[in-house]
């Protein structure tokens, strides 16, 4: 096998998947380049690193990166139900309803996740007189991430045939149990690699909860370097931390994918 | 069955499916509609089922009016089994379950009656050992089956039959044909839309020929097929014959 054979995929149309050495070694390479990259930047730097006063606030870290979790968990579960009855809405037969969820969704998706928790912390949780911030911090975040779950749901729903919809109707079920049993079953199968990739972006998206100071992973990491005068260190156990959950979730959501594709 | 439509204009946008049709049938058992594609056949079909609603006119099956109450139309469905060209099963449920789910949640079977019944009539299309497949395993014969058994197993007054061979290959064909005369010789009702004129008029006791919206000619089966009384039913039947 010859070195180019190794790092070459196969002529275009050939769907096989590369041998385990070429994978390996490809990835090698590339993983490589990108370290080669980061180590020239941070060489340029001419930092003195100073690991040892970060690693002290270990707990500190591991208390943040437990509270972004539970945070994201939380908020998970509001935002599913906020864009299960958005996208509902966006189907109701009363219009107003129908607009209120296209406005909710544009809204959200249109403006920047930092201008949403400004606006929700500083004046509706304050007129609200809403003193617990984690509660304000799930509330943006369950507000914000239903927007795109919604998206995601309509495209479920709208993706189920026409076809099926009129073999329902001949069948005789009720709209009702058109969508129990026809609508809702392979819309929620066809989102889930959409929803597994949203929830990744709902933990990342969580870091900016930080600027009304609630104690997550990244305004933890923040105050590590802020106590040790140091300006990079943390950020690398920050990285690292974030990548621990969400390359799973990636990955998961392309199996799913890939699962998906087989069945179909 | 008695079949009767009055005067039934049915219009999708700027299209006229239907132009002013009319079709008495005092007493059919099984009746076929045939006629060229795009020629209202499909249309009568689904309006007779009472998936659809007739832009203007009346459409009285036995002594029950379906036409445009939403209402009526949808009890009516319920009393009859519709098959379509291109199987439309579920595609998220397995064969058993897509017979069953209806008349567990539709008919009100209990859960266990229904899987009996669809078992039932699997054996009987010989479908029984793909009980547990996707209708993506299926082959197009099989699915059509599967919907043919779906169709019938609440037992209703009539089936409807919208060109169920249209998709599939000659072998595929064969067993769906056989399926369906299966159910002639257990004395369903039928109402079928089709191409296949030898199977018309081996199996229907009534044809209608639809083209252009309008009837073209109706009458018994062998007659109509065999002795055609107008040019245009003529120039059909030769059309569909000659090769």
């Amino acid at each position: 096998m010859s070195i180019k054979s190794i790092f070459y995929h196969a002529a275009e149309g050939d769907d096989a998947l590369p041998s385990r050495l070429s994978r390996y070694a490809s990835f090698f390479l590339a993983a490589l380049l990108l370290s080669l990259l980061l180590y020239g930047s941070f060489a340029a730097l001419q930092y003195q690193w100073n690991w040892q006063s970060v690693l002290r606030y270990k707990a500190k870290f591991i208390e943040g990166w437990f509270t972004t979790l539970k945070i994201a968990c939380v908020s998970l579960i509001f935002a599913f139900l906020v864009g299960a009855i958005s996208a509902l809405c966006g189907r109701a037969r009363f219009l107003p309803v129908r607009y209120l969820s296209t406005l909710y969704v544009e809204l959200i998706r249109g403006t920047p996740l930092l201008v949403q928790i400004f606006l929700f912390y500083y004046v509706i949780a304050d007129a609200a007189n809403i003193q617990n911030r984690y509660f304000v911090g799930v509330a943006i975040m369950a507000i914000f991430s239903g927007a795109y779950i919604s998206e995601i749901l309509r495209a479920g729903i709208e993706g189920v045939g026409k076809s099926q919809l009129l073999s329902a109707k001949a069948i005789g079920f009720s709209e009702y149990q058109t969508f129990r049993y026809v609508i809702a079953p392979q819309a929620l199968r066809s989102s889930l690699p959409a929803l597994a990739g949203q929830t990744a972006n709902l933990i990342k998206d969580s870091s900016l909860l930080s600027i009304i100071a609630i104690s997550e992973f990244t305004l933890n990491a923040q105050e590590v370097n802020a106590i040790t005068y140091s300006s990079f260190e943390s950020f690398f156990p920050l990285a690292i931390g974030y990548l621990a959950v969400t390359l799973p979730i990636m990955r998961l959501s392309r199996v799913i994918e890939k699962k998906l594709q087989f069945d179909t | 069955m008695r079949l009767e439509l009055k005067s039934v204009v049915k219009q999708y946008g700027q299209q006229r499916a239907l132009d002013n049709l009319n079709i008495a049938i005092l007493d059919t058992s099984c009746l076929a509609l045939i006629g060229p594609s795009g020629g209202g056949k499909s249309t009568t079909l689904r309006l007779l089922a009472g998936l659809e609603a007739p832009t203007s006119g009346s459409i009285r099956i036995n002594e029950n009016e379906i036409g445009s109450d939403a209402a009526k139309r949808n009890a009516h469905l319920k009393n009859v089994g519709v098959v379509f060209q291109s199987y439309n099963l579920f595609p998220h449920l397995n064969a058993l379950t897509n017979i069953a789910l209806p008349l567990e949640k539709v008919h009100r079977h209990s859960k266990a009656d229904s899987i009996t019944k669809a078992e039932s009539l699997l054996q009987q299309f010989q479908l029984f050992e793909h009980r547990f497949k996707m209708p993506s395993q299926l082959s197009g014969g099989q699915n059509q089956r599967v919907a043919i058994a779906r169709a019938i197993a609440p037992d209703p007054d009539i089936v409807f039959l919208d060109e169920p061979t249209s998709a599939l290959d000659p072998e595929m064909t064969a067993e769906v044909l056989d399926a369906i005369e299966s159910l002639v010789e257990a004395k369903k009702r039928l109402v079928i839309a089709t191409h296949q004129m030898g199977f018309a008029k081996q199996a229907a006791d009534t044809v209608a020929i639809i083209a252009g919206g309008k009837l073209v000619e109706v009458g018994d089966a062998s007659q109509v097929i065999d002795q055609p009384g107008t040019e245009r039913a003529r120039e059909f039947l030769n059309a569909s014959l000659k090769f």
